[in-house]
């Protein structure tokens, strides 16, 4: 988890250009990190792309801070495994 | 036989629809259209003008540049999906503007946002068969027409224009060296028009649920653009055997700034390549890549030699891409 925790920080803080104190778990992308609806695409396509897993357009509904980027990402790699 | 473009035309409207403009319609403002569109304004059809008049302006600035009289043409194709009306086709009525002698075959295509890339590999085709040796192709879009300003994810978005090609059969120069056209009809509801035709034809109950107008799932069609799109312009290439450091123009259909920046940071190709006029033109679905081309033509941004690739991506879903090796346009014998 700790892997997915650092590879998730990494891919957002690229792609919203925020710094490193700001990637806590309960920052939430849109409120905290000034993400928008198209931000969030490319986030999800990023991650999609670095753990090659397929994120539905309703879970993405879900996925509002960083934890719960993290904990997504885990059970999806977890269900692969 | 091979294709080459002899002639560029391009027509959009001098009324513009700008954010400004938006704000009193729909809750929305400038700053917020600007970072998810980079569009600033839409040219927007006079009040008593269509989709034809658009190409037929744009067919005559392209015929003027080729050298060539509309009697000399052999075939007209106008790719549309926002036609004057259902039937005739735009391009009958364009022939008719145009005063071509001749009973030259017309028709119009839809492929959506992707219907120049299409066009163009239609009518290579034609002309590598050997049936037409001189082609009127334009892309042509009157989308203000069927836009819902009550929704500001759509109406935002899209403006009318037109660009237009004139195509000409040649044996000494290279001219279009690969095309791909694609589609995946299971994504048919991510963008579309619902209302007004076979399926629910217009009523007052259509009228009222505004199904006349563009309706549109942005957040997958984002994904999805960019996704097909980067896949086709790396296919096209390898068609053309070309790389990515051979080509010196990319033109990507102007849906969004964003979309477009993520093909070009996918792609990794220098922004200094890829010409950009959304700002101005808004999403002209398949005028995009006309009126760029004619643009960037005018402003002498091509020289003969140079590799341009064309890529775009639209409802249906389709997506394609073109390669063409550039030859100077003007007049030849």
């Amino acid at each position: 988890m700790e892997k997915v925790t650092a590879k998730v920080n990494t891919i957002i803080g690229e792609r919203l250009g925020v710094d490193g104190a700001s990637l806590v778990p309960e920052a939430n992308l849109l409120d905290d990190l000034g993400a928008d609806s198209l931000d969030v695409v490319e986030l999800v396509m990023a991650l999609e792309e670095e753990f090659g897993i397929e994120v539905p357009d309703e879970d993405v509904e879900g996925i509002r801070t960083i934890g719960d980027i993290v904990q997504y990402v885990g059970s999806r790699i977890e269900a692969n495994a | 036989m091979r294709a080459v473009i002899r002639g560029t035309g391009s027509s959009v409207p001098e009324h513009k629809i700008t954010n400004a403009d938006l704000e009193k319609l729909v809750d929305t403002n400038d700053e917020w259209i600007v970072a998810r569109t980079g569009i600033r304004e839409r040219g927007m059809l006079a009040e008593d003008e269509a989709t034809s008049h658009l190409a037929t302006r744009a067919a005559r600035a392209a015929l003027e540049m080729a050298g060539r009289d509309p009697s000399e043409l052999d075939l007209i194709v106008v790719s549309t999906m926002s036609p004057d009306m259902f039937c005739p086709s735009v391009a009958a009525l364009v022939q008719r503007n145009l005063e071509c002698e001749r009973p030259i075959p017309c028709f119009d295509l839809n492929a959506a946002c992707s219907g120049f890339g299409y066009g163009l590999q239609v009518c290579w085709d034609f002309i590598a068969a050997g049936r037409y040796q001189r082609i009127l192709l334009i892309g042509a879009e009157g989308l203000t027409r069927f836009m819902d300003y009550e929704d500001r994810g759509t109406c935002i978005l899209f403006g009318d224009g037109a660009g237009a090609v004139v195509l000409e059969a040649t044996d000494s120069e290279t001219g279009l060296v690969a095309s791909n056209t694609r589609a995946d009809g299971n994504h048919w509801d991510l963008i579309q028009i619902p209302g007004g035709a076979a399926a629910q034809p217009a009523s007052p109950y259509t009228i009222a649920q505004r199904l006349q107008f563009v309706h549109m799932n942005g957040r997958a069609t984002f994904k999805l653009a960019v996704q097909t799109m980067e896949q086709v312009a790396r296919d096209t290439l390898k068609d053309a055997g070309w790389s990515l450091e051979d080509v010196d123009h990319l033109l990507v259909h102007q849906a969004n700034q964003r979309i477009i920046e993520a093909v070009i940071e996918r792609l990794q190709v220098p922004l200094d390549k890829v010409p950009i006029n959304i700002q101005r033109t808004g999403n002209t679905s398949a005028a995009s890549i006309g009126i760029l081309l004619d643009e960037c033509n005018r402003e002498g941004r091509f020289s003969s030699g140079d590799k341009l690739l064309f890529v775009a991506f639209g409802s249906g879903l389709t997506w394609s891409a073109s390669a063409l090796e550039w030859s100077a346009t003007g007049p030849r014998d």
